[in-house]
């Protein structure tokens, strides 16, 4: 009753291909950037910025880039470690090179330059499919790792190959480093993955994101249809990349503030894969809501077992966190195939008829 | 040019030089091509089976080490622990079926892939719940001294690997060529909906696949087991025969086998002779970029099913 179209009557096209063409929805997202603008800096104390908020809003990030990919075009990665790494590196060398850039700048290149590695390795998309191609991807995960650890040039000869990211400022605002606040820190990551977010759901409704999803549905079939799978699978390898990249850059600028190769494991490719089954394949809520599972669940169950008065367990603690993730996901699986978003597109059909049974 | 030389001629001036060393190499890679290849039989078993890209093998491996090594430690003797893990192994293929598989019939291969991924992450975490994450000894008698053979050094315990893999494909062909499970197994494996139609319970030979490549799984990892030792890197190791499986095509037993020697033998060789023109421990990346570049030419492997697609 409350939330529908009813009475909602667009006079413009542009109004009719908006991307929230609900008032409620509109009010809903504003509420929400409110919060997140606002009200969490404003009230979430420094531990919860930075040790949720922050690599909350990242993996979010990661998820999107590799939702692209997989949700989107269809082709399933597992090298997502390995672009994020590149970022990181990337970013590293350009920021310690031009010492003067803007971190803005210095985003923007290294995500364009992990694209350009990603397009080398989706290269092989074009003649490899499905299961063959994830592991093909490996090759990318266990490359590009292997690569910054042993090319001293990617550390700057550094001795340990563990270097912390230098401090560095956007408009004249530090928002990386040990000298920037946490709150500055915050607001930057949320603003970047605030536009990245709009850019990616623009472009899953322009051309290029519908020959992603046809592509998707079937290649062959699409393109029979006109759409070159050259151009299809390598953009999406590209921008999927490209947000890969600068989650990675400021994973370790941002987040850790240590820059460094073994934080991008292979375990971290299965993390941002898991956000996007457990979120939702092909949808962009998805990865904010898978994200944050996958974040705070690990805090959670931590809490817990000490609640439990589980505190010499650590490793036993690790290991049921690993039990209990592996038997979620199959659970989720299971009741929901397409993740949480979809719970929240069954919600909103309820939602249309509330309170009235039809 | 100085570069270039290093990479493509030094190596090459390197086993000229000394080909009884190459030898050796080409061997000892070989011959853990072979443990590769007993991981990957797992995969392509259930694959060809029921269509799902079973990412769980690995941890399967770990689990049934873990559990093997852990009887053994507690004063089992040795025939005894196999057994026991192989009822372990049984008890946990029917659980998967019952619980994964069969809520999941009709899903799309990629989501019967992440509840595989599921099932990695729990049985790695119960695994080691229960047995503790330190690394464990498994001795299983095997010699361990090296012998020699026209000067060549061959390591005992590597040709024992190789014996025990190929008695393992032996049986299995023998099982899907002879014995009427075989047979029902093959003709699910060629198109399910016929073999059910003819009255071949499906469910029922899904469990006996995971049951197979859980003894398939138990075998690998006593065999790794004895070899590194009994330890969470097992299931890492395993990842490793994800390219050999591929490069072999995912369908198919000889292929699994060929793919794994390959991989084995091609990374040592690279190691040995690449390795430090290349900067070092290359064994990391270099069994993925070659599976990779193979596919290139063949997408669907050495000896794997012609890919047909129509619209």
């Amino acid at each position: 009753m409350i939330y529908r179209e009813t009475g909602q009557f667009k006079t413009s096209y542009a109004a009719d291909q908006a991307v929230l063409r609900l008032r409620e929805d509109r009010i809903g997202l504003a509420v929400i950037l409110l919060l997140a603008y606002v009200a969490i800096p404003l009230l979430a104390s420094e531990y919860w910025l930075s040790t949720i908020m922050l690599p909350f809003l990242i993996y979010a990030l990661a998820a999107l880039g590799l939702n692209i990919l997989t949700g989107y075009a269809g082709q399933l990665s597992l090298g997502t470690g390995g672009f994020m790494a590149t970022g990181a590196f990337a970013a590293y060398k350009l920021a310690t090179a031009f010492p003067g850039l803007d971190f803005v700048v210095v985003l923007i290149l290294s995500g364009a330059i992990t694209a350009a590695v990603g397009v080398l390795f989706g290269l092989p998309s074009l003649r490899i499919k499905g299961f063959y191609l994830a592991v093909a991807t490996l090759a990318a995960q266990f490359f590009l790792l292997w690569l910054y650890n042993k090319i001293p040039w990617f550390t700057n000869y550094s001795a340990s190959g563990v270097i912390s990211a230098p401090t560095r400022t956007a408009l004249g605002i530090p928002v990386t480093g040990f000298e920037a606040s946490v709150t500055a820190k915050y607001l930057f990551v949320l603003i970047v993955v605030t536009l990245l977010s709009l850019a990616a759901k623009n472009m899953t409704r322009l051309e290029v994101g519908r020959s992603w999803m046809a592509i998707r549905d079937m290649d062959i079939a699409a393109e029979i249809i006109g759409i070159r799978p050259l151009t299809a699978k390598l953009t999406a390898f590209a921008v999927s990349s490209f947000y890969c990249g600068i989650a990675g850059a400021l994973w370790a600028f941002s987040h850790t503030g240590a820059v460094e190769a073994l934080a991008f494991d292979i375990g971290v490719s299965f993390r941002v894969l898991f956000m996007i089954i457990i979120g939702g394949l092909g949808t962009i809520l998805g990865n904010y809501l898978g994200a944050a599972f996958i974040v705070l669940l690990p805090i959670f169950l931590n809490n817990a077992l000490l609640g439990l008065g589980m505190q010499e367990a650590v490793a036993m603690a690790s290991h049921l966190e690993a039990m209990i993730m592996g038997a979620l996901i199959v659970f989720f699986l299971i009741v929901e195939p397409h993740g949480l978003a979809r719970l929240w597109q069954i919600g909103k059909e309820k939602l249309r008829k509330w309170p009235f049974p039809y | 040019m100085e570069v270039l030389d290093l990479v493509l001629f030094e190596p090459v001036r390197g086993i000229l030089d000394a080909p009884l060393f190459f030898v050796e190499v080409l061997i000892g890679g070989l011959m853990s091509g072979v443990m590769y290849a007993l991981v990957a039989l797992g995969f392509v078993l259930i694959f060809k089976a029921s269509g799902v890209f079973n990412f769980a093998q690995g941890s399967m491996v770990l689990f049934a080490a873990l559990f093997f090594v852990g009887f053994m430690d507690a004063g089992v003797p040795m025939w005894l622990a196999f057994l026991l893990t192989l009822a372990v192994m049984v008890v946990l293929a029917f659980a998967v079926e019952r619980m994964v598989l069969r809520p999941l019939v009709n899903q799309p291969a990629i989501t019967l892939f992440m509840a595989t991924i599921g099932i990695t992450f729990f049985l790695d975490g119960l695994g080691q719940a229960i047995w503790g994450s330190d690394v464990r000894r498994l001795d299983v008698g095997i010699p361990e001294d090296p012998i020699i053979v026209a000067d060549i050094f061959i390591n005992q315990f590597d040709l024992f690997a190789a014996v025990i893999c190929g008695t393992l494909v032996a049986v299995l062909a023998l099982f899907f060529q002879y014995t009427p499970t075989g047979r029902a197994l093959r003709a699910v494996a060629d198109d399910h909906q016929a073999a059910m139609s003819v009255g071949i319970p499906l469910s029922t030979v899904w469990t006996i696949v995971w049951v197979v490549a859980g003894i398939v799984g138990l075998v690998a990892g006593i065999m790794w087991g004895a070899k590194l030792g009994v330890q969470f890197n097992l299931s890492l190791i395993a990842l490793k025969a994800l390219p050999a499986l591929i490069l072999g095509g995912l369908t198919s037993v000889p292929g699994a086998i060929v793919g794994g020697l390959v991989i084995g033998a091609g990374e040592k060789v690279a190691e040995v002779f690449w390795g430090e023109v290349l900067g070092g421990a290359i064994e990391d990346w270099f069994a993925y970029v070659l599976a990779m570049v193979f596919l290139l030419i063949r997408p669907e492997g050495l000896f794997g099913e012609k890919i047909i697609e129509r619209v």
